[in-house]
């Protein structure tokens, strides 16, 4: 009966998995390998479909890669990235060796130190997008929480605004990129400029394309609060702003942060189009440079891009999860 | 005669309705005294929430008005403060900090810090809910959250206390239990009381009087029935105390016998009717 209950036993177990198994107890470690099991079969599936079929698709790059060389693109930049730092770091321990030199000689001589002029690797790339979307998310949420709040508490402003939410909603950000970018040539002309343009141009298609979830959200959480707690705000004569501070903001912060999770998955989706388009740093500019590259690795080192986009998508939208839960009342 | 602490004259509340001007109450008057306890009974629809909240304030009277010591009642103000059937607290504070809402807001300027809480305190207290202060009310049972919805409106000091089926959602134990508590912290601080309720035991046990509404639409006072029984009250022993079963007699006998709820099957019919003449119509334009 005890090969039914404990058949490692038998077969001799490794010490490091019975060193793990006893840090569980049987139930817990059941429930979590219940947990795991589905998914890993499902990765495990997915990348044997991937394995068998990629060879049989032919480019003129050669045939579409497997994950066996993806994972080794994958290797590959981020060996280049550590290369990379370790170049950059010597560059600018060279400037500073020099500049103590100099100041040795002559204390008041104005030494400056450059920044390494080599090309970004993927992981600043990564870097870059991601810096560029969250600028972009926050300016969208400043901009759409505070006017679905007046939205959602004005019936009259609702109406006259919906149409236009309607129709600027769908857009896509292909189609703001021009005009984003003409606009931003014109008008932010400055010597010594704090942003790239092409920075900016991103950042602010990012911001057009997602905030239309929060707006709509928001307004429509505002103007869902509960009439009964409207009416205990009227009994108490709260004033306006203590009445949209401390019942209808918490009220509709739920509904808030639905929008705001749809908004951040919107604008990184946006960014990846944005940043090709653009041609401003990022994940985007990669992809395309690899793809103009045309080399016999490009397509793996797109696909470890795709793989790289997928998976900060997913860390964002966990994070946000995260965020919401501390924050909001129904979690 | 004392003068009226609460005055309802003449009112008359129509509602704007695509097929015209709906009449939902007419010319009701009413006077209430200081620390009377009145409820309002009526079959559903008779507008007894309307005439709640013209007295609270949240509606205006089309014709007619209120007057609470001589001031004529046309905005909300603590001074009035209600309990709603589903207590209606705010769900992301925590039962305290419900309570701290309304005392912040009202007693901002004549209580100080350590005063202000202390006062909190004794109204959850005094609703048996301190225990609980720091839960929100997703975690306490809905009697308890109606408690604090008690305490938060006994917080303010209004000079009168409106209940809107401040019991119905709640399972009869905890009714009665409710009831019992209400009746002593009314003995206790005698506020004037406005009720309203759908349970002819509840309004007979707690109330000095009942008002009994007609039927709507055009509803108005029906009948004024004084409740003449010693307090405190005691539930079980008033159960067959025959003063106590001839006054429930008499709201039973005008709910389903004088007032018995046939017109709505009427109204319901011509309603009907009407709609298939006017689909009729549409139809033949």
């Amino acid at each position: 009966m005890t090969t039914l209950t404990n058949p490692t036993s038998r077969t001799g177990t490794p010490g490091w998995l019975k060193a793990l198994a006893s840090r569980f107890t049987g139930a817990e470690l059941a429930q979590s390998g219940k947990q795991l099991l589905l998914p890993t079969i499902g990765i495990l599936i997915f990348l044997g479909f991937w394995h068998l079929a990629a060879p049989q698709v032919n480019t003129s790059l050669g045939a579409f890669p497997g994950p066996a060389q993806v994972w080794e693109q994958g290797g590959q930049l981020w060996q280049e990235h550590a290369n990379q730092r370790a170049r950059a770091d010597k560059f600018v321990t060279m400037q500073e060796e020099r500049n103590a030199r100099i100041l040795a000689d002559n204390p008041d001589a104005d030494v400056k130190i450059r920044d390494y002029p080599g090309a970004p690797t993927f992981l600043d790339q990564v870097v870059t997008s991601l810096i560029t979307v969250l600028a972009g998310f926050l300016l969208a949420t400043a901009i759409a929480v505070p006017l679905g709040i007046v939205f959602g508490l004005n019936r009259h402003f609702q109406a006259a605004v919906n149409p236009l939410i309607q129709i600027f909603k769908p857009v896509s950000p292909l189609a703001w990129l021009p005009l984003v970018t003409m606009v931003v040539s014109a008008t932010y002309v400055s010597d010594d400029p704090m942003f790239e343009k092409s920075f900016l141009t991103s950042m602010i298609t990012v911001t057009l394309c997602s905030l239309w979830p929060t707006l709509i959200n928001t307004s429509v959480g505002v103007a869902a609060v509960n009439p009964d707690l409207l009416n205990v705000s009227r009994v108490l004569r709260l004033s306006f702003s203590t009445h949209v501070r401390k019942v209808v903001l918490p009220s509709s912060v739920p509904m808030i942060f639905t929008g705001l999770r749809v908004s951040l998955g919107i604008a990184w989706m946006v960014l990846i189009a944005a940043e090709m388009l653009a041609q401003s740093p990022g994940l985007g500019k990669f992809v395309w440079d690899e793809f103009q590259n045309g080399s016999s690795q490009s397509l793996s080192r797109i696909m470890v891009a795709v793989l790289a986009i997928g998976f900060i998508g997913f860390l964002l939208d966990r994070l946000m999860l995260m965020i919401q839960k501390k924050v909001a009342w129904n979690e | 005669m004392t003068k009226a602490h609460l005055e309802l004259t003449g009112v008359e509340m129509a509602f704007e309705t695509p097929k015209g001007a709906f009449v939902a109450l007419d010319n009701l008057n009413l006077k209430i005294k200081k620390g009377e306890f009145v409820s309002l009974i009526g079959h559903s629809g008779c507008g007894k929430s309307t005439v709640l909240n013209i007295v609270a304030g949240l509606l205006q009277a089309s014709k007619g008005g209120c007057v609470l010591d001589g001031h004529e009642v046309n905005s909300p103000g603590p001074e009035r403060a209600v309990v709603f059937q589903n207590h209606a607290l705010m769900p992301w504070l925590t039962v305290y900090e419900n309570v701290e809402l309304a005392v912040q807001q009202v007693f901002r300027k004549s209580m100080a810090k350590q005063e202000r809480k202390d006062w909190i305190h004794h109204n959850l207290e005094l609703v048996n809910m301190a225990h609980a202060a720091s839960k929100r009310p997703g975690e306490i049972s809905g009697g308890m959250a109606q408690r604090v919805g008690i305490a938060r409106a006994l917080a303010m000091k209004p000079s009168v206390l409106l209940m809107d089926e401040p019991f119905g959602a709640l399972d009869a134990l905890t009714r009665a239990h409710l009831q019992d508590s209400l009746m002593e912290i009314q003995q206790e601080l005698n506020n004037t009381v406005i009720m309203i309720t759908h349970d002819v035991d509840e309004a007979v046990l707690l109330s000095d009087r009942i008002i009994m509404m007609t039927n709507g639409p055009a509803a108005t006072v029906g009948e004024d029935l004084r409740i003449e029984l010693p307090r405190p009250r005691n539930r079980v022993t008033l159960a067959d105390d025959p003063t106590y079963v001839h006054y429930r007699q008499e709201v039973l006998k005008f709910l389903y016998e004088k007032q018995r709820k046939l017109e709505n099957i009427k109204t319901r019919k011509t309603h009907s009717a009407e709609q298939e003449e006017s689909t009729a119509r549409a139809a033949g334009a």
